[in-house]
């Protein structure tokens, strides 16, 4: 029990811990080459080729030095990264952007996965505590039936094989 | 040529649908115990030999179409649209499966292959191979109809004969492309042995574990296969495709990477079924899904339901695949439906800190993983339905969604080998994760002393954040399995007298197939380090003038000129480029640009100069038609190589775990052998 405790608290530090790190990572500023580099990545190529507008590179594309034109005058003009992207999509169409938008139905790509994660790692939680439990009950009656001789033999087996980590 | 070659298909779709009709009919009367004119075994044995027929049948038809692209037979459809005469002799061979019909063929050809050796190895359990063999002939009836009837190779032009080929696509152009499809096919193809096991084991209500024995091999040897296929996939687009990445989550890279999931998470969970007689729905279901992704991977890769870059294959026969597909899929919920209760488990699992509930943690996340993925390849067309519109689902989604829980699959990885089977206690956990633990925050510690952090001047780079993650997880989970390795020779050493080096190497052989997997997640962490590395790729680009240079991290090029040259296959230009690293002795790279004469389609071939830290990546983007200068474009992509070397590490590992164990009986008769020939005794008393 106590050292269920002290795991637990070891747990909770590295998590406040990890915490703290990311805050202070995600403090600083944004500089227009970054932005173009971030955005470029959050965009599509039109030509076809389906790559990003920032990795586009194919011989002769005839979309894609345009386009990256285009971001640099939207983001020289002040326009915030959810402005550039509407007026991309507005432009292009949304196929433009390189991922579904976090609004709307588009929301259901983000949200299912985790959902459908947490779902599964929950049910198999509540499963297998489920089945422990179970175990664990027969285990007692069991035990309480069994004769010393019966428990030594069962001691003995648990102390041989309880170690082995085996495939 | 195509009369033989159409011939050819129509004998091994008979001699397919008699094995499948013969040899269902002949299991019923087995089942059934009812009698007939022809004894049911000797009506299965006709029916199994027909299965052997059949795959001479495709090999003749495989052999007729790679001898018309080799011949220059341009009457044939197929050969003309994939061929030329200039095309360079391994890449007419290729032309095979550079198309949608050749393709199939090769399908066909890999599927009746695989069915050859079972048939012929039938003696291990006649039964239970008998009704292997008779669903593989079902499979075989699908593709070999489909080449007969909706995708025919042999098809022959109409009216005049044309003088030469359209050649084949550019992209195609590249030795490794003679053998990543092939070895993707024969992953693809293969799960269709074990699914054939499967459901054959179902059908006949197989005793107990021992058809899991029997198809291991087969699953680790196609699991194998179908990483090769993926790997070799990766390092083309790395090597050809020119933007400086190699995994683009294309619909069609995804459609080879699911089924590689299920297939390892069953690979995970068939041991809780032979050690503990768990998971047994499960795993049937998980062996189910695992073929019908390989034929949904096929169907996306053919029918052109998404954009993708593998649009060299694509065609209508997508509602065959459909119809198949609903088929399979009856097939395996009516055989579970009725034979549901012969899967009950024979033990459940006690408690949540054991090695039974991380395989199936493991399998969980696995199939996490499958499903993001099949949620990211299909919501295109899901938005389309509902919207109207069809939305792009590119990196930055799975970026965002797969990498955390890949990280979660690795921090998986390191725990499940730590914990015992059944339950674990506190005492045991503590001892097996020091090490670990240790090894993670030195890394940490490590990567942020040498300046591996994850912000820069905007903040937090989460691609970065994740990459620090992966390298501090990868360091706790080679410690594990180190420790592990250590343990283990340890006990060893002290039994036998060994070295350590001596021990380690006698451990893995007497149980090759927990090292030999342990060698495998080796060879993971050691991909994924690679892969982690390219959250911190730079690039830069540049138009080069004579004797202009351009610096990329440690790196200085300088243009020495830029030249062209041709062949009957192509026309290239090309920069030459001396490069030197912080001012040493310079050595020269050449991107060039290649124009095919037959398609006229451009391609580029990217100069690599690789170390085990970085690659430096060279890419002639072409000339600038106003300055008329060559424009360059480089990349420093750190730890690359380590995927590949990864690679290596995990099909080495993958040969060690199918490589049988050194028994004590097998140990013995080779030291009894050794002494027989060896002139002194090679075992000294208390070694061996």
């Amino acid at each position: 029990m106590k050292s269920l405790r002290s795991l637990s608290v070891w747990m909770k530090t590295t998590q406040v811990l990890l915490l703290g790190i990311a805050v202070c990572f995600s403090l600083g500023a944004t500089d227009a080459g970054s932005r173009f580099t971030d955005l470029g990545h959050r965009l599509m190529c039109t030509c076809g080729c389906a790559q990003l507008l920032g990795e586009c590179n194919h011989v002769g594309c005839p979309e894609s030095d345009r386009m990256r034109g285009e971001l640099r005058d939207d983001i020289a003009a002040n326009m915030g990264d959810q402005q550039v992207l509407d007026a991309f999509a507005a432009k292009y169409g949304v196929t433009v952007l390189a991922a579904p938008e976090k609004h709307g139905f588009d929301l259901i790509a983000w949200i299912a996965p985790f959902a459908v994660f947490l779902a599964a790692l929950l049910g198999t939680i509540l499963l297998v505590r489920h089945w422990s439990v179970g175990k664990t009950q027969l285990a007692a009656q069991a035990a309480g039936n069994a004769s010393p001789e019966m428990n030594a033999i069962h001691d003995k087996i648990r102390r041989e094989t309880g170690g082995d980590g085996g495939f | 040529m195509a009369t033989f070659g159409s011939f050819a298909l129509i004998l091994a779709l008979g001699l397919a649908a008699y094995n499948l009709l013969a040899g269902a009919f002949a299991l019923r009367l087995i089942a059934t115990g009812r009698s007939v004119a022809i004894s049911p075994e000797r009506l299965a044995d006709t029916a199994r030999r027909a299965g052997i027929a059949s795959f001479y049948a495709v090999t003749g038809a495989a052999f007729a179409l790679v001898y018309a692209a080799l011949t220059n037979d341009f009457s044939m459809i197929y050969i003309m649209e994939h061929s030329n005469r200039a095309l360079p002799l391994p890449y007419k061979f290729a032309a095979l499966w550079s198309g949608q019909e050749g393709s199939l063929l090769l399908w066909a050809w890999l599927l009746a292959t695989y069915g050859f050796i079972l048939r012929l190895r039938h003696k291990t359990d006649v039964k239970l191979y008998a009704y292997a063999g008779t669903i593989l002939a079902g499979i075989q009836v699908f593709f070999l109809a489909l080449l007969n009837f909706a995708a025919p190779p042999f098809s022959l032009m109409r009216g005049a004969i044309p003088a030469d080929g359209n050649g084949l696509n550019p992209l195609l152009q590249y030795p490794e492309m003679v053998i990543h499809p092939p070895m993707l096919y024969l992953g693809y193809v293969g799960f269709s042995v074990p699914f054939a096991f499967g459901l054959g084991a179902l059908m006949m209500r197989y005793p107990g574990e021992k058809w899991i024995r029997i198809t291991r091999v087969w699953t680790l040897v196609t699991w194998l296969f179908l990483s090769c296929g993926i790997f070799l996939g990766m390092h083309w687009a790395y090597a050809v495709l020119g933007w400086g990445g190699y995994w683009g989550w294309d619909p069609v890279e995804n459609a080879s990477f699911m089924p590689w999931l299920t297939g390892t998470a069953f690979l995970h969970s068939v041991m809780m079924q032979e050690k503990r007689g768990m998971m047994k729905s499960w795993n049937v279901w998980l062996i189910f899904s695992t073929f019908m992704l390989t034929l949904l991977g096929t169907l996306l890769t053919r029918a052109g339901l998404v954009s993708s870059v593998h649009a060299f294959a694509q065609s209508s026969i997508g509602m065959w695949f459909y119809v198949f597909m609903v088929i399979v899929l009856a097939v395996c919920i009516f055989t579970y439906i009725l034979q549901r209760n012969h899967l009950k488990t024979d033990h459940h699992l006690e408690s949540l800190v054991s090695r039974e509930s991380s395989f199936l943690f493991n399998n969980l996340v696995l199939l996490t993983a499958c499903f993001v993925i099949l949620w990211g390849t299909l919501f295109p067309i899901l938005s389309e339905y509902v919207q109207g519109s069809k939305v792009t689902v590119g990196a930055p989604f799975y970026n965002a969604v797969a990498v955390p829980i890949g990280l979660f699959l690795l921090f998986l990885t390191g725990v499940g080998p730590l914990l015992p089977w059944r339950a674990a206690s506190m005492k045991a956990i503590k001892r097996n994760f020091v090490a670990p633990v240790i090894a993670l925050w030195a890394t940490v510690i490590a990567c942020l002393a040498f300046g591996v952090v994850p912000w820069d001047n905007s903040g937090l780079q989460m691609g970065k954040f994740y990459a620090l993650v992966g390298f501090a997880l990868s360091a706790a989970v080679l410690a594990a399995i180190l420790s592990e390795f250590y343990r283990g020779a340890r006990v060893i050493g002290k039994q036998t007298g060994k070295n350590l080096v001596a021990s380690t190497w006698l451990l893995t052989r007497r149980n090759t197939r927990r090292y030999g997997g342990y060698l495998v997640h080796i060879g993971l962490l050691i991909i994924i380090v690679g892969l982690c590395g390219s959250a911190f790729n730079r690039n830069v680009e540049k138009e080069v003038g004579l004797h202009d240079k351009m610096a990329v991290g440690p790196y200085v090029l300088e243009c020495m000129g830029f030249s062209q040259d041709s062949n009957l296959n192509y026309d290239s230009e090309f920069a030459m480029m001396n490069v030197s690293r912080n001012g040493g002795t310079p050595f020269q790279m050449s991107p060039e640009k290649r124009v095919y004469h037959a398609s006229q389609q451009p391609q580029t071939m990217v100069a690599i100069h690789s170390n085990p830290f970085w690659d430096l990546y060279v890419v002639y983007e072409g000339v600038n038609p106003g300055t008329g200068q060559p424009i360059i474009k480089a990349f420093l992509n750190p730890l690359v190589g380590w995927i590949w070397g990864g690679f290596v590490l995990l099909a080495f590992g993958t040969l060690v775990a199918i490589v049988p164990p050194l028994t004590p009986a097998t140990a013995s008769l080779r030291v009894a052998a050794r002494q027989a020939t060896a002139p002194e005794p090679a075992v000294h008393g208390g070694r061996g």
